[in-house]
Order: structure tokens, then sequence, then C-alpha cells
């Protein structure tokens, strides 16, 4: 019922609204780092002259990299969509990735993100909000090399 | 690195060759590290229990980049992923055995690509899929 609804409208005044362009360096080290995270051995993300004889230009990023490092923080003042959830508990409650082009050490990559959806519905746990987030990442040339949707749930 | 998979050797039912994963609390914190997620449940168990969790849990995004570890090492280096997305709907905790699986859902040309879509998953040692997804690969064809 719209009473009990706790998506105010200067939530509703968020969706759609695009963020500032953040701007990271991808970096072999962070590669690296991540990949020994996960416990992915793939020489394609650790070994610069192997990754160079299959016509990379360094190493490149495991799938999902881009949206771990580089996820956009710039948006507002007093976190990244300009308001806070009613509740404390938050969860990931899922991500979709579309991969487009390589992205590659020594990238510059520009993301941007907007909120694309907000949803709440009665859980196990009472009223819960679903904040739905969708992110572009372009590199030095322009070219989107990555799009990613993610979904925030709070209750 | 397992042998190159083709388009021509799948078929809808085709098994995408699982991945396991024994995450202990030391990756957890890796994990934190190497992806800049430090929310204190999957790291601090006092934390975690004082938001009615059963101890610090996996990152949502660790089992996302583990299925798409799954994915990258069945497409092989003339392969690609396309999209692929997971739903975190059950949680997983450190200590237990977890498995990443897919099968082949359809198999399809389309703009000059050989693709396949796959349903994909987490389970836990109960087989219970914590966290279920989907994804579309090109894989490369014998021509």
């Amino acid at each position: 019922m719209a009473e009990d609804s706790v998506i105010t409208d200067e939530m509703r005044a968020a969706i759609g609204v695009e963020s500032e362009p953040s701007e990271y360096e991808i970096e072999k080290e962070a590669i690296r780092r991540w990949a020994e995270a996960i416990g992915d051995t793939n020489p394609l993300y650790r070994d610069e002259e192997y990754a160079k004889s299959k016509g990379y230009r360094s190493i490149i990023a495991p799938p999902g990299f881009i949206a771990n490092y580089a996820y956009p923080t710039k948006v507002g003042e007093g976190g990244r969509r300009g308001f806070r959830s009613p509740f404390a508990m938050v969860l990931n409650g899922g991500n979709e990735y579309d991969f487009l082009k390589p992205i590659q050490a020594g990238d510059k990559i520009t993301s941007t993100t907007k909120l694309a959806e907000l949803r709440e519905r009665e859980g196990r746990l009472g009223k819960m909000l679903f904040m739905i987030n969708e992110t572009t990442y372009k590199n030095q040339d322009g070219e989107i090399v990555a799009k990613s949707r993610g979904t925030i749930i709070s209750y | 690195m397992a042998d190159q998979v083709y388009w021509e050797d799948v078929d809808v039912g085709t098994e995408v060759t699982p991945l396991q994963k024994q995450p202990t609390t030391q990756q957890l914190v890796r994990w934190a590290g190497g992806s800049g997620d430090f929310y204190q449940i999957h790291y601090d168990k006092d934390f975690a229990l004082g938001n009615q969790l059963p101890g610090v849990i996996v990152h949502g995004a660790l089992k996302s980049a583990w299925l798409g570890q799954l994915l990258g090492d069945w497409v092989g280096e003339k392969g690609k992923i396309k999209t692929y997305g997971c739903s975190y709907r059950g949680m997983d905790v450190p200590g237990d055995t977890l498995t990443c699986k897919g099968t082949v859902t359809k198999k399809y040309e389309e703009g000059g690509e050989h693709l396949v879509d796959c349903d994909i998953w987490l389970e836990n040692s109960k087989g219970e899929k914590t966290t279920p997804g989907t994804a579309t690969l090109v894989l490369p064809s014998k021509g």
C-alpha cells in the first residue's frame, strides 16, 4: 500500500540520475591480486609475456573485475545514491555483466552509474527495498567495454 | 588448462566443467582487499552475529567471480563470455565446499557468432543452489 511505502519522493527523484564519472587506471598488480584472491591461475591474468603472445597489450582483467574495481563512488555527498536507505541491513542481491571489449592493464576506465529502479516487497524479514543500479564502463578511446547491473537489498 | 571446447562439440544439456572452491576466512579477507569490499559481515564474526547472520558469510561478488572463472575456464582462450549474471539467494559460509556448475540450455548462431546460453549456479555441500544465474557464451567453431 502506498501509505506504507518506504520509497520517498526524494528517492524516486534519484532514479535515472547519472553519476559524475569516476576514473580508474587498470593496474597489473590489482588484476594479479584479484586473480590471486579468487584462486584463478589463468596466465592471461598474471603473465604479461603470455598475454602478449595471445595478441593483448598486457595482462587482461578477469570477468567481473571491472565491476568490483571501478565501481563509481562519486555520486553526491553522503553516499553515492544521494539518499540513505531507511534500513540498516544491506545485502548484495545479484550482479549481471555484459562484456563488450577486453579490459587490459594500462587502460583508463571511466565509469558512470545510475539508479535504474526501486522496488519494495514484504519478505521473510519484513519490508525489503531493492535498489537496482546500472553502470557503464568506457575505456580511454571512449569505447564501452562493459556494463553491469547490480541489485542491492536493504531491510 | 583444459582442452579447447568447440561449438560443434556441445549440445543442449552439455555440462560445463565444474569448478570446486573451499573458501577460508583468509580467502574472504584477501577478496575484501582485492575487491575493496570491506563490509564487516564478511570478516568480523561479532559484527556478523550482531546482524542476525550465522557468522561471517562469503561475499556475493566473490561467488560471482568464481562463476566467471567457471565460464572463463570453459570457453577457453578462443571463446568469450558475452554476458553472465547471478542472484545471491542463499548465504554461503567459509569452511563449506562450494561447487560452480552449469549446463547448456540453448545453442544458436547470431550475428556471425556461435553462441550458447547456459544455466549456471553455485551449490553448497548439501546440493542447494545458493547462487543461480545465466550466461551467454561465444564458442569457437571448427568452421
